[in-house]
C-alpha cells in the first residue's frame, strides 16, 4: 500500500456498477489520512464523487474533506485550458476555441477529446501544473467502464501515432510515457463477487497488459457479503421451520444469504487464481445508500488489506 | 409481459447503465422469444464475452452462431465487429478501387474507426439495420454497450454525420482562398494559429483523409438517415434495464425522458436483482425457541433486518421511477440466489419476463 500511494496518478475503473466511484474516495480518503494532498477527478459529469461526500460537482477544486479535493474534468473546458497553454495568449485562444474551423476540426481529430480529459488528469498530477493549478501530492480518477476506459489509457498513443510531429504528439508522448511508468502511475480494478464480472476483470487485466504493458497493482473485489453461518448452523437452519410466515421469511433469509456468501467466495478464490494482481475484498455495507461513516470505514479496510 | 411488448416488433434495443444485467436480459429475452417459436438473433458490441458466457458459447464472433438451447423457434448469437462493419461500409460507397484504399489505408480513418468513443456505438446500429433489411430473423434484440452515459449510441449516428458533414469536407477540400470563405473571415488567421499548435502532420492527414472521404459523403449520411428512421419506427422496441440502486433508478428515469424527447418507441422498464417483500414482524422470540441458540438466533435475525431495510429501499426507489414511467409498465425480476450466467439461469428469468 505504501508504494501505491507514493505514486502521482491512480487509475481507478471496473466493470458499470462495481463501484469505482466507491473505491476511488475510499483511496483517497486513506490516502489523505497519511497526509498526501488529494484529488479525486471524476470524468463522466456523474456528479457522484461530490455527492458521496454530500458536496455538488464542480468543474473547480472542491474540498470534500482535510486534504481531500474533488474535480469534474469537462473536456470543453480542458480543450481551452490546453489551448491558452499551448498558444501562451488568452486572446489567440479565445479567437481559435470560437472558431467555426476549430470546432469542426476537433470534431474531427479522433480521440482528441479523450485526450484532453486524460491530458488535463495528467495536468493533475505534476508536481509543476501546466496550467498554474494548485499541486497535488497524489490524483485518483474514477475512470469510464472497462472497454472506454482502457480507450482513455489509449488515447494518448493512440494520438502519438496519428500526429506523429509536432506539439500535440509531443505532448501525448509524454503522457503516454507517464502512464505507462509504473513508478507514478498505478492501476486500480474494481470488481463484483460474480462470475461475470470476475471474467471481465481477468479480461481487462490481460488487455491492459497486451495493448499498452500496464500491469494491474490490485483488484479490489467490492460488496463481498459475510460469511456469517458456520456448517452446523446452517444444518441445524434447514432442519426446522415455521408456520409464522415472519419466522419463516427469517429462516429462508439466512439460508439465502449463506448460498450467495458460498457462491461469492467461490468466484472470489477464481478471480484469485486466474488474475496476476493481488486481490483485496471489502465487505457489503447493508445501508441503502453510503455515508461518510461507511466510507470511513471502507477505506480503513482497504488500507488494512491492500 | 415481454411477449407483448414485442409483439409485432422486429427490432428490440436494450439500453441502461452499467452493472444492472442488460447482457443478461438482453439473452433472456432473446431465449424467450425463440422459445416462443420466433427465430431471434441476439447481438452485442461488447468484446468482453458477456453474451458468450451466458448462452454457454466459449466465444462469439462476427458470424452469427446457432444456440444449441432446445426451443421451438432459433436462438442465433453475434458479437459485432465496429472496425470491420466500418471497412465494409467504405468498400460498399467507395466509387473505385483507388478512393477505396485511399481511405483505408489513411491513418486518421483507422484510428477513427478503431478508437473513437462514438464510432462503435454507431456502426452497431449500421449492422443492425443491415441485418434488419436482410430480413432473416424475426426478432433481433440489441444488447448495448456499457457505456456510463447510456445514451451515447442514440447520438452516434448524428456525431457521425456531423464528423462527415460536406461542410469540413468543402474547407478541406476546395481549393484554398473558396474553401476557407466557407467558414468565414479570420479563418486564415485560425489556419495559421492552428499550425502552430497542433503541427502541420496532423492537418495534412486531415485534409488527405476528406479529400478521399468526399465522394462517399452522401451515401455515408443516407445510411445515418436509414439508421435513426429504423430506431424510430413502430417495429422497433426500446427496452429499459435497471437495478432497484438509486443510481441505476435515477440514470433510468432521465433515459425514459431522453427517449421520449427523441420520439423513439418505449416499450417499457426491467428491474432486475428486486428484493421482495419481506413480512413485517419481530421473529425473535420464536426464532430462539425454535433454532435453541442465542447466537444463532441473533445472526438469523440480523441478516432478516439487513434484508428487509434493503427490500423497502428498492421499493421506495422503483416506485419513485414507476411513478416518471406514468401508464409505461415495468417488470420486476427478484433478485435470485445465484446470479444468473448460463441457459438454466436464463430460463429461470423466463418465468418473470413472460409470466
Amino acid at each position: 500500500m505504501a508504494s501505491l500511494f507514493d505514486k502521482r496518478l491512480i487509475v481507478v475503473t471496473g466493470k458499470g456498477g462495481a463501484g469505482k466511484t466507491t473505491v476511488a474516495a475510499a483511496l483517497g480518503l486513506a490516502a489523505a489520512r497519511r497526509g498526501k494532498r488529494v484529488v479525486l477527478c471524476e470524468v463522466a459529469e456523474q456528479g457522484r464523487l461530490a455527492a458521496l461526500f454530500g458536496a455538488s460537482a464542480t468543474h473547480a477544486e472542491t474540498e470534500l474533506a482535510p486534504s481531500l479535493f474533488t474535480v469534474s474534468v469537462d473536456p470543453e473546458q480542458a480543450k481551452q485550458e490546453w489551448l491558452r497553454y499551448q498558444l501562451k495568449s488568452r486572446t489567440l485562444a479565445g479567437v481559435l476555441g470560437g472558431s467555426r474551423l476549430f470546432q469542426y476540426l476537433t470534431a474531427a481529430a479522433p480521440g482528441l477529446s479523450e485526450l484532453v480529459t486524460i491530458g488535463k488528469v495528467w495536468d493533475l498530477a505534476q508536481l509543476e501544473r501546466r496550467t498554474g493549478g494548485s499541486v497535488f501530492d497524489l490524483a485518483i480518477v474514477d475512470a469510464p467502464a472497462t472497454g472506454h476506459g482502457l480507450a482513455m489509457l489509449r488515447a494518448p498513443s493512440t494520438f502519438a501515432a496519428v500526429a506523429r510531429v509536432g506539439p500535440i504528439g509531443r505532448q501525448a508522448e509524454e503522457i503516454d510515457r507517464f502512464l505507462r511508468d509504473a513508478k507514478h502511475t498505478g492501476v486500480i480494478a474494481a470488481a463484483l463477487p460474480e462470475e461475470m464480472p470476475v471474467n471481465e476483470t481477468v479480461e481487462f487485466e490481460r488487455a491492459l497488459r497486451r495493448e499498452l504493458n500496464i500491469s494491474v497493482d490490485a483488484i479490489v473485489v467490492n460488496a463481498v457479503h459475510p460469511a456469517r453461518f458456520g456448517p452446523d448452523d446452517i444444518q441445524r437452519l434447514r432442519n426446522v421451520s415455521s408456520a409464522n410466515p415472519v419466522t419463516q421469511a427469517a429462516l429462508s433469509a439466512a439460508l439465502s444469504e449463506d448460498t450467495r456468501a458460498r457462491a461469492e467466495r467461490a468466484q472470489v478464490r477464481r478471480l484469485r487464481r486466474a488474475a496476476k494482481a493481488p486481490v483485496a475484498t471489502l465487505p457489503r455495507i447493508f445501508e441503502p445508500e453510503l455515508g461518510r461513516d461507511e466510507l470511513e470505514r471502507l477505506s480503513a479496510e482497504l488500507e488494512r488489506r491492500l | 409481459m415481454i411477449g407483448d411488448w414485442l409483439e409485432r416488433k422486429e427490432v428490440c434495443i436494450c439500453a441502461g447503465s452499467g452493472g444492472v444485467g442488460k447482457t443478461t436480459t438482453s439473452a433472456a429475452i432473446a431465449l424467450g422469444m425463440a422459445a416462443r417459436g420466433r427465430k431471434v438473433a441476439v447481438l452485442t458490441i461488447d468484446p468482453a464475452k458477456r453474451l458468450a458466457n451466458s448462452l454457454g458459447l466459449p466465444e462469439l464472433g462476427n458470424e452469427e452462431r446457432r444456440v444449441n438451447a432446445d426451443v421451438d423457434g432459433e436462438l442465433w448469437a453475434m458479437m459485432l465487429d465496429p472496425k470491420r462493419t466500418f471497412d465494409e461500409i467504405v468498400e460498399w460507397h467507395a466509387p473505385d478501387e483507388r478512393t477505396r484504399d485511399a481511405v483505408l489505408s489513411n491513418r486518421i480513418y483507422q484510428e477513427l474507426s478503431n478508437a473513437v468513443a462514438g464510432s462503435q456505438e454507431y456502426m452497431a446500429m449500421e449492422k443492425l439495420n443491415e441485418l434488419h433489411q436482410e430480413g432473416r430473423y424475426d426478432l433481433l434484440v440489441l444488447d448495448t454497450p456499457p457505456t456510463r452515459n447510456a445514451l451515447d449510441f442514440i447520438d452516434a449516428p448524428k456525431k457521425l454525420a456531423a464528423f462527415i458533414d460536406s461542410r469540413t469536407l468543402q474547407m478541406f477540400t476546395a481549393p484554398g482562398a473558396v474553401g476557407l470563405k466557407v467558414l468565414g473571415r479570420g479563418s486564415g488567421m485560425v489556419f495559421s494559429v492552428l499550425k502552430r499548435a497542433t503541427g502541420l502532420d496532423l492537418l495534412d492527414d486531415l485534409s488527405a483523409f476528406f479529400s478521399s472521404f468526399a465522394e462517399m459523403t452522401e451515401g455515408f449520411r443516407e445510411r445515418a438517415e436509414k439508421v435513426s428512421a429504423l430506431l424510430a419506427d413502430s417495429r422497433s422496441a426500446f427496452v429499459l434495464v435497471t437495478s432497484p440502486r438509486a443510481d441505476a433508478v435515477e440514470e433510468a428515469g432521465w433515459f425514459h425522458h431522453r427517449l421520449l424527447d427523441a420520439g423513439l418507441p418505449f416499450a417499457g422498464v426491467v428491474a432486475n436483482r428486486v428484493r421482495p417483500a419481506a413480512p413485517k414482524g419481530d421473529p425473535s422470540t420464536e426464532l430462539t425457541g425454535l433454532l435453541d441458540d442465542e447466537a444463532l438466533a441473533r445472526k438469523v435475525l440480523r441478516t432478516f433486518e439487513e434484508d428487509r431495510r434493503l427490500a423497502v429501499q428498492d421499493r421506495r426507489n422503483l416506485a419513485a421511477l414507476k411513478k416518471r414511467l406514468g401508464r409505461k409498465p415495468m417488470i420486476e425480476v427478484p433478485h435470485l440466489d445465484d446470479d444468473v450466467h448460463d441457459l438454466r439461469g436464463l430460463r429461470r428469468m423466463d418465468e418473470y419476463l413472460f409470466g
